[in-house]
């Protein structure tokens, strides 16, 4: 379990960020998280003055505070409007209600957990987040950065009108998936995520055109070993490499298939 | 440090170490029915209310509901009472560990969702684990619950 000695509401993002520069000092999301660590925290940085909690529809973005929580884009009715409602169905296997009320997306997305739902998904999607010294960089980018201490102040999404399918394994309801896959087709063609391996998601995108508008099975085959064999799937607890890697091509296939089904 | 909310509608104002979990908050200011389970996030035995939704008090920090309202089953006696005996009629309460953090949820279910079906339910219900009653008659329970609820509108 973790300590904190002080606790700062801060006043506006200039604060929290010098505060962050300081290797005791922490950013607090919804906390599930850093709850399970045993870090000795000096001042814990709250940000929830700082109305960070609102997923704003702009003409042609999203744009969501970091403190939004993974509930309120679950229930989001504008957000699920679009990319086939694919956000509210990459939280919702989260552990429960509860927790999504108070888990945050900010915190979801800097942490960039291997095992991450939403990060798998977003990642499909034409994604950046909004960095507070650093600005706006595409997700893409952001998931392989290493760790600094910057905030992460928003996640924005550009609306379009790609077709998406989120879909992961999980061996029981609520525990952590085994592997997460999302796939889109844009105007552009198509692109995949896959997560849990047990790595963070890795985004493919089908750059010399395997797969068609409404691909048959043997270009839906092409593409499932292309991504086996240029992603890295490992073991752990929850299952070995080579298992990951069969579920990535059923859940793949799966995903395109969901895809090509909604038509244009 | 200083913190004031309402719990059940009732303000408390107190000076509390920063780590301070809402749960151990809730318990000293005599919230009993409020549970320690897991402290891992996943039973959903600690559920209450954060201005009006359910949330994990394991997992949330007591100075996160400063100027809130924090709602236990202490403030809920009557619907509490009034689905925990359709719980029993139901079978749906053997050992009762969970029944605490159920009810809170089921309560807060019924509050967000308008005629939820079956699996509405079991997705708003999926946090709050039961090792005992394999949960078909806890959902019996619920469906029984919403039909009186239903009937009596
Ligand atoms: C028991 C359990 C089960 C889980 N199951 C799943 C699952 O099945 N699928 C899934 O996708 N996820 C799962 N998660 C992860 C969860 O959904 C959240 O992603 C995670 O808890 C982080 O969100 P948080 O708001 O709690 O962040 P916190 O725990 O508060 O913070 C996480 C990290 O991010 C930093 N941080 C937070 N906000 C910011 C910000 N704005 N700027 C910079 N840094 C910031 C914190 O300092 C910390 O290092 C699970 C977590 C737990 C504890
Ligand atoms: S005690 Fe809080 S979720 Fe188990
Ligand atoms: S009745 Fe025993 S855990 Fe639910």
């Amino acid at each position: 379990m973790f300590t904190i000695k002080n606790y700062v509401k801060v006043k506006d993002l200039e604060e929290a960020y010098e505060l962050n520069q300081k290797r005791n000092n922490v950013v607090l999301g919804g906390i599930m998280w850093l709850k399970m660590g045993s870090r000795n925290i000096q001042n814990a940085i709250d940000l929830s003055a700082l109305g960070l909690e609102k997923i704003e529809e702009t003409e042609d973005s999203f744009e969501i505070g970091c403190m939004a929580t993974l509930r309120q884009l679950e229930t989001d009715s504008r957000l699920n409007s679009y990319f086939d409602g694919a956000i509210a169905e990459s939280v919702k296997s989260i552990v429960g209600v509860q927790f999504r009320n108070t888990a945050t997306i900010g915190g979801s997305i800097y942490g960039r957990f291997g095992f991450s739902d939403p990060l798998t998904c977003l990642l499909v999607l034409d994604t950046y987040v909004e960095l507070y010294k650093k600005g706006i960089i595409p997700l893409s980018e952001f998931v392989d950065m290493p760790r600094d201490n910057d905030i992460l102040v928003k996640i924005i999404i550009k609306k379009d009108t790609r077709k998406v399918s989120y879909l992961s394994y999980r061996k029981t309801a609520t525990d952590l998936p085994v592997l997460t896959c999302a796939v889109a087709r844009t105007e552009d063609g198509w692109l995949a995520a896959i997560g849990a391996r047990p790595a963070r998601a890795k985004l493919i995108r089908d750059e010399r055109k395997m797969l068609g508008r409404e691909p048959e099975e043997d270009e839906i085959a092409v593409f499932q070993s292309f991504v086996e064999e240029n992603t890295v799937f490992k073991s752990n607890m929850r299952g070995s490499g080579e298992y990951r890697r069969h579920l990535a091509g059923v859940l793949l296939r799966r995903g395109i298939r969901a895809v090509s089904e909604r038509g244009e | 440090m200083k913190i004031s909310l309402w719990i059940n509608d009732k303000l408390i104002e107190d000076d509390i170490p920063a780590d301070t979990i809402l749960l151990e908050f809730l318990r000293e200011k005599g919230c009993y029915s409020v549970k320690r389970g897991c402290e891992t996030s996943n039973c959903g035995l600690c559920t209450v209310l954060m201005e009006g939704k359910p949330i994990l008090s394991c997992s949330t920090l007591a100075l996160r509901a400063e100027g809130k309202h924090i709602t236990t089953m202490e403030g809920l006696q009557e619907e509490a009472k009034e689905f925990g005996e359709f719980l029993a009629d139901q079978g749906g309460e053997q050992c009762g560990f969970c029944s605490p953090g159920f009810i809170m949820n089921v309560i807060a279910m019924t509050r967000e969702l308008e005629d939820p079906t079956e699996q509405e339910i079991k997705e708003y219900l999926a946090g709050n684990l039961c090792r005992c009653t394999g949960y078909q008659s806890q959902l019996r329970a619920i469906r029984n619950y919403l039909e009186m609820k239903k009937g009596a509108k």
